[in-house]
């Protein structure tokens, strides 16, 4: 049940710096923890994610042990074209979520 | 001195003191927080919260339970059909005869009309569809059900808050209002205003209900936390809504 919700500007002037912001529910499981009985919580968290424009990447990020659950992410990026902007995040136990966002550059 | 100008004095100063005692001194918890987790609370695209939000969305008109029927197919759009609920709860219920909280009220319909199986209001997916219909009522003023059957039920609910509890020996007002704005450790003492719930709270790391957060209150003052859904807890919520009368509503807020 993997959700993301993608803001991206719903139009943007050539050459305009637009922001993106993105925020994921993941619970982001550092591996340092321990359940009431005393175990290890296996880590899960996301390891990467890029965000590419008509298939070239324009941002990427890794992430740790010890970032917060439901991990925000804004970035800044130049519209040059409309195109579609896919936003994926890859982690452990073959976690994957994909979003595709239309960018619509006038 | 002139006896008559200093008469007009006093009356002037009492006055200045009526005029102080009208102000509404009652402030939500969010102006007791850092700028960074206002702005988290102020930006729809960056509450956590409204990851839940979402979902409590969908549930809404997900067709759900033995009856195969949404909420949305009698209850239409929250948008409108489910404004000013959530300021009112929680509301008394004629035929269980005590209040009921707006998350045990969504629980009923949900078995009564869904057939839909029985589940915690502190499961995640309630508390998302909690959100969601409270969401509808966001800015609207706390406006607590008027049902003068729930005077004894309120009036109990104070006397919980006033009552020294546990080891430490303390009652909710003594920090909540005696010491509100003052601090506990490194933290800021709110003045306990449930304006918000459901919320996202940084320490949970997830959405919560006001009644978890009165647990965790009561496990800090190390009494034996009440259960969720107890006759003690509802009536604290009613009297906590009370207090907030007039207060806008949050949800979904955000707190540290």
């Amino acid at each position: 049940m993997a959700r993301a919700i993608v803001t991206v500007p719903p139009s943007a002037r050539r050459g305009e710096i637009i922001e993106i912001r993105t925020l994921l529910a993941h619970p982001m499981e550092s591996g340092f923890r321990s359940d009431a009985e005393g175990r290890t919580v296996p880590r899960d968290i996301v390891r990467r994610f890029t965000c590419t424009h008509d298939g070239e990447p324009i941002f990427a990020a890794e992430f740790f042990p010890s970032i917060a659950a439901n991990p925000y992410l804004s970035f800044p990026t130049v519209a040059t074209a409309s195109g579609t902007l896919v936003f994926t995040w890859e982690g452990d136990n073959g976690f994957v979520h994909t979003e595709s966002v239309a960018l619509v550059v006038t | 001195m002139n006896r008559r100008a200093l008469a007009a004095g006093l009356l002037l100063a009492a006055a200045a003191v009526g005029a102080a005692a009208q102000v509404d001194a009652r402030r939500s918890g969010f102006e007791f927080m850092g700028p960074a987790t206002q702005a988290l609370q102020r930006d729809d695209t960056q509450n956590p919260a409204m990851l839940a939000v979402r979902d409590g969305e969908a549930a809404w008109s997900r067709a759900d339970g033995e009856a195969r029927r949404a909420c949305a197919d009698c209850h239409g759009d929250a948008a409108t059909s489910m404004r000013g609920v959530a300021p009112r709860y929680p509301a008394f219920d004629a035929a269980l005869g005590e209040p009921v909280t707006l998350g045990q009220r969504i629980e009923q319909c949900r078995v009564s009309q869904q057939r839909a199986a029985p589940r915690s209001t502190e499961a995640a997916p309630a508390l998302a569809l909690e959100a969601w219909v409270a969401l509808a009522s966001r800015g609207l003023p706390i406006a607590p059900d008027d049902d003068p059957r729930l005077a004894p039920f309120r009036d109990r609910g104070r006397r919980l808050f006033e009552q020294r509890l546990g080891q430490l020996d303390l009652s909710c007002a003594m920090c909540h209002e005696r010491h509100a704005g003052g601090r506990l450790g490194g933290s800021p003492i709110p003045q306990a205003h449930p304006t918000g719930y459901p919320l996202y709270r940084l320490e949970w790391q997830a959405l919560g209900s006001l009644q978890r957060r009165l647990r965790g209150c009561l496990a800090g003052v190390r009494a034996e936390p009440f259960g969720f859904g107890s006759r003690e807890l509802v009536d604290l919520e009613l009297h906590l809504m009370e207090r907030a009368r007039g207060l806008p509503l949050e949800t979904p807020a955000v707190r540290p």
